[in-house]
């Protein structure tokens, strides 16, 4: 028994053990090349999580796109394509800069290893920071996902150049309207949920008949009332949601200023559910940018690693691999940008 | 295989640059594709395809190249393909149901369904 007792320094400094191998080499592997290639087997089938996570998205950007195609040729409209277009050439090139890390890595060629992380690390920045500029944009100018989409926006002195007491007494009444529609809206299709009331066997509660208006029974006239309010079709649902006395606050305009981009909610040719464009798009830019920081801290720690020598003409393990995960980045984009940005 | 013990393959580096244009030429393309107007040819559609196809390449191109599928077992790549396969299933399925969907289906009947009812002969009075 004592030969299976734990000798906690066995592992130290002489390794345990007389065989020679590389450092990093693990135990359980025949050679370099098993590890490597086993290590990219489950690199791969990562990747193809990433793929699927990713496609529950497409396919509800693909359902919300069959329903309403209306909504995203509107939204789209608000995108800048120049910025996309920007965005997708910083990561193409910096998928490139990665590759030519791995092929110097694969060359032993340090110096040029850390030039191209460097790079690629610019790359993820760029992206991050193209990014943030059309964000905060969109931001400033109201155009938020869900219900945030019909808020009074903060930033009102931009796109709401109201001078004037009244004009801005209007553009509360009309968010004010907005939101009564909205509630109004709602409250009727609880109502359609609602189970209906039992009957009432309470000879007291039936009122006595013919007492109602134009020979109608009261009776009858409750249930038709009902009837109107539970029978309500979502298209007209769908008007009273979005509805709302048009503004023309251009005609306010301070002479000579420049008009900024009208608010969705001062646009009489807004459809229905417009919101639904950005909510879509946040998620899943949101998303992608989430991966563009992961990868930018995997690569950040290749960098260190390089810069510490781990890495060698016989292991580059991780270089390929962090490589790998940076590529998907980009082919994700690559569907994104003419989806959003081209329509 | 490059023949080192770690089993990665080198690719030159004037391939990569030479791929890195081809992808932003084909990313131009994109765009210049996207203004093009099909309504004259009754295909209002065809610009999405075009879009999702020059995509379809471009991801094609980065894996061959950038990520090396091109030199690597069959079976890696496999993975890949396969991953997109499964959510083009998910994706034609779930809009399979979205082309049935009926919006006024519970408020009225559907016209298929109406057009059947209208059809019928009148219901014979009762004699009470």
């Amino acid at each position: 028994m004592s030969q299976l007792e734990i000798q906690p320094d066995s592992h130290g400094t002489d390794h345990g053990h007389d065989h020679d191998h590389p450092d990093h080499l693990g135990h359980h592997w025949e050679n370099s090349k098993q590890q490597f290639e086993a290590g990219k087997l489950g690199m791969w089938l990562f990747l193809a999580t990433e793929v699927l996570l990713f496609g529950g998205l497409f396919c509800a950007y693909s359902v919300w796109r069959g329903n309403h195609p209306e909504i995203f040729q509107y939204g789209s409209q608000f995108l800048d394509t120049f910025w996309g277009a920007l965005n997708t050439g910083v990561l193409l090139i910096s998928s490139m800069t990665m590759a030519m890390a791995v092929t110097f890595a694969a060359r032993g060629n340090r110096k040029g290893i850390v030039i191209c992380l460097v790079l690629t690390l610019m790359g993820a920045a760029g992206f991050m920071i193209i990014k943030y500029i059309e964000y905060s944009h969109k931001f400033h100018e109201g155009f938020l996902p869900g219900y945030a989409f019909y808020e009074e926006p903060n930033a009102s002195h931009l796109w709401l150049p109201l001078e004037h007491e009244h004009d801005q007494d209007v553009a509360h009444a009309t968010l004010e309207t907005e939101a009564h529609n909205t509630a109004f809206a709602h409250e009727t299709i609880d109502r359609d949920e609602m189970p209906l009331p039992p009957p009432t066997a309470e000879p007291s509660v039936i009122p006595a008949a013919g007492t109602g208006p134009d020979g109608l029974t009261t009776n009858e006239l409750a249930l038709e009332t009902a009837e109107f309010a539970v029978f309500l079709p979502p298209s007209v649902i769908g008007n009273l949601e979005n509805q709302g006395p048009e503004l023309d606050f251009a005609e306010h305009h301070k002479p000579g200023e420049v008009p900024h981009l009208s608010h969705p909610l001062q646009d009489p040719d807004r459809p229905p559910n417009a919101q639904k464009f950005f909510t879509i798009y946040f998620l899943m830019t949101g998303l992608h940018g989430i991966h563009v920081i992961i990868g930018g801290v995997v690569i950040l720690w290749l960098l260190l690693l390089t810069l510490r020598g781990r890495f060698s003409k016989g292991y580059y393990t991780p270089i390929d691999l962090g490589g790998l995960y940076w590529h998907i980045v980009d082919v994700i984009w690559i569907f994104l940008f003419p989806l959003f940005y081209l329509i | 295989m490059s023949g080192h013990d770690s089993g990665g393959h080198a690719v030159s580096h004037k391939m990569l640059i030479v791929t890195c244009l081809a992808l932003l030429f084909l990313t131009v393309v994109t765009v210049w594709a996207s203004k093009l107007d099909f309504n004259e040819l009754q295909l209002p559609e065809l610009n999405i395809i075009i879009a999702i196809g020059i995509a379809v390449v471009k991801v094609t191109i980065v894996g061959l190249i950038f990520m090396h599928l091109r030199w690597d077992r069959q079976f890696t790549a496999f993975i890949f393909v396969a991953s997109f396969v499964l959510v083009g299933l998910f994706i034609s399925f779930a809009m399979m149901d979205t082309k049935e969907y009926q919006p006024e289906i519970i408020q009225t009947n559907s016209e298929q369904v109406q057009q059947m009812i209208d059809a019928l002969p009148a219901a014979p009075k009762s004699e009470h």
